[in-house]
């Protein structure tokens, strides 16, 4: 059998700056010998590649990069500095939310379902072309290549009830003990019967400031353990806000005629999102503030993140297409 | 309404939770594979793919939620 070409090792991007730039060839070259420090001129979307790249190392890594760079600590030191940086600028966004800590699962179901961000699925369900969709997928695949990935770190920072319900959402997502079965898995399958690579990242180029933030948003919340609230609440976000658009993108993608595969993505969506959701929220967040109080503001706030990043991917992705949102 | 092994949640507004269940028989006795570890079943009878919700009831109005 052939090897799908998700198993091969991504490659670093094209530099988007001096910033992005520098930090490639020394991890190309040395990795110890980068500099820590954000030149003057690097740009917000330089800053966040280098971080998109950085973040990478704790992933797969890449086929040009040695695999000790990921704990170098000159490396470390410019992850961090970066990573301070895009939090001050998620909390400045952050207006807060009233809830109750004794009805706190239907207060963070209302606040998620009350979203009225702009969506890129209703396009797609009536009025998006084949180009748009394909483009969509593409700049999609920086995530859901490796679906559910970054909320696995968060796993080992939980105490038992929200960690368990997690485990239950994961073994889910990562196909139940059935490989054919992971959702990077059927996502990729669907990539190949339209065409695209299938090899994570191959995208990147393309992708604007709106796609590496969201990303980095994600690792960020994953990677850092005092993060474990904003990083189940932007689970709970993403689920609630999953299985409805997974429907008008079902219809959508039938409407063009486009491969089963890809369908049959969405269309599993609309039914595992129905229950992730549920956990996500009650099992999860609700158990992780119980246990944990002084995370339930911060549940909200990744909740509200996750919301804001799509409102933002949207807007970017429906104004390339010269689509008011 | 029968199941054979398993817990289960109400959700408030949404489905019922079920988990760990072989297959899952509805009200008409009629029989459904279950290859997920958990399922939700609609409560709200709108869902697209019943038995199993498929979030239809987040577009209903409050009043016509499930309890
Ligand atoms: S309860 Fe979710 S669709 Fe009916
Ligand atoms: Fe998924
Ligand atoms: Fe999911």
């Amino acid at each position: 059998m052939e090897t799908m070409s998700a198993t091969r090792a991504t490659a670093l991007p094209g530099p988007r700056g001096p910033l992005s730039e520098q930090v490639m060839g020394a991890l190309r070259r040395d990795p110890a010998r980068l500099t820590p420090t954000r030149p003057p001129g690097a740009t917000e979307e330089d800053a966040a590649l280098t971080l998109w790249v950085l973040h990478e190392l704790s992933y797969r890594g890449f086929g040009d990069v040695s695999p000790e760079a990921e704990w170098e600590p000159s490396v470390l030191a410019l992850r961090r500095h970066l990573q301070r940086d895009l939090e001050a600028r998620l909390r400045s966004r952050w207006p807060g939310h009233e809830f109750s800590t004794e009805t706190f699962a239907d207060d963070l179901m209302a606040f998620i379902e009350a979203d009225d961000g702009p969506s890129v699925a209703s396009y797609v369900h009536t009025q998006a072309t084949v180009e748009q969709v394909l483009e969509l997928l593409r700049w999609r695949s920086i995530y859901h290549l490796r679906e559910a990935d970054p909320s696995t770190w968060t796993l080992p920072r939980l105490t038992n009830a929200p960690k368990a319900a997690l485990a239950e959402l994961q073994y889910d997502e990562y196909g139940s003990g059935r490989p054919d079965r992971l959702h990077a898995h059927l996502f990729a399958q669907a990539m190949e019967a339209l065409g695209l690579s299938t090899r994570h990242g191959d995208y990147l180029d393309e992708c604007p400031l709106e796609v590496l933030e969201m990303n980095n948003v994600m690792t960020l919340f994953g990677l850092d353990g005092r993060l474990r609230g904003a990083s189940m609440g932007h689970l709970a976000a993403f689920e609630v806000t999953s299985s409805v658009p997974s429907s008008r993108l079902v219809q959508g993608l039938t409407r063009l005629g486009m491969a089963p595969e890809i369908i049959e993505y969405y269309a599993e969506h609309v039914v595992a999102d129905s229950v992730h959701d549920q956990i996500a929220v009650r099992l999860i967040c609700a158990a992780l503030a119980a246990d944990e109080p002084d995370q339930a503001e911060d549940i909200f706030f990744g909740a509200f993140t996750c919301l804001d990043q799509e409102a933002r991917f949207a807007r970017a992705i429906l104004g390339r297409w010269g689509v008011a949102a | 309404m029968t199941v054979a092994t398993g817990d289960s949640l109400v959700c408030p507004g949404g489905p019922l939770l079920l988990r760990g269940c072989g297959t899952y028989t509805d009200e008409d006795g009629f029989e459904y594979p279950v290859d997920r570890p958990v399922v939700a079943v609609c409560r709200c009878g709108f869902s697209n793919r019943l038995p199993w919700c498929d979030s239809t009831h987040k577009r209903l109005p409050p009043d016509k939620r499930p309890d």
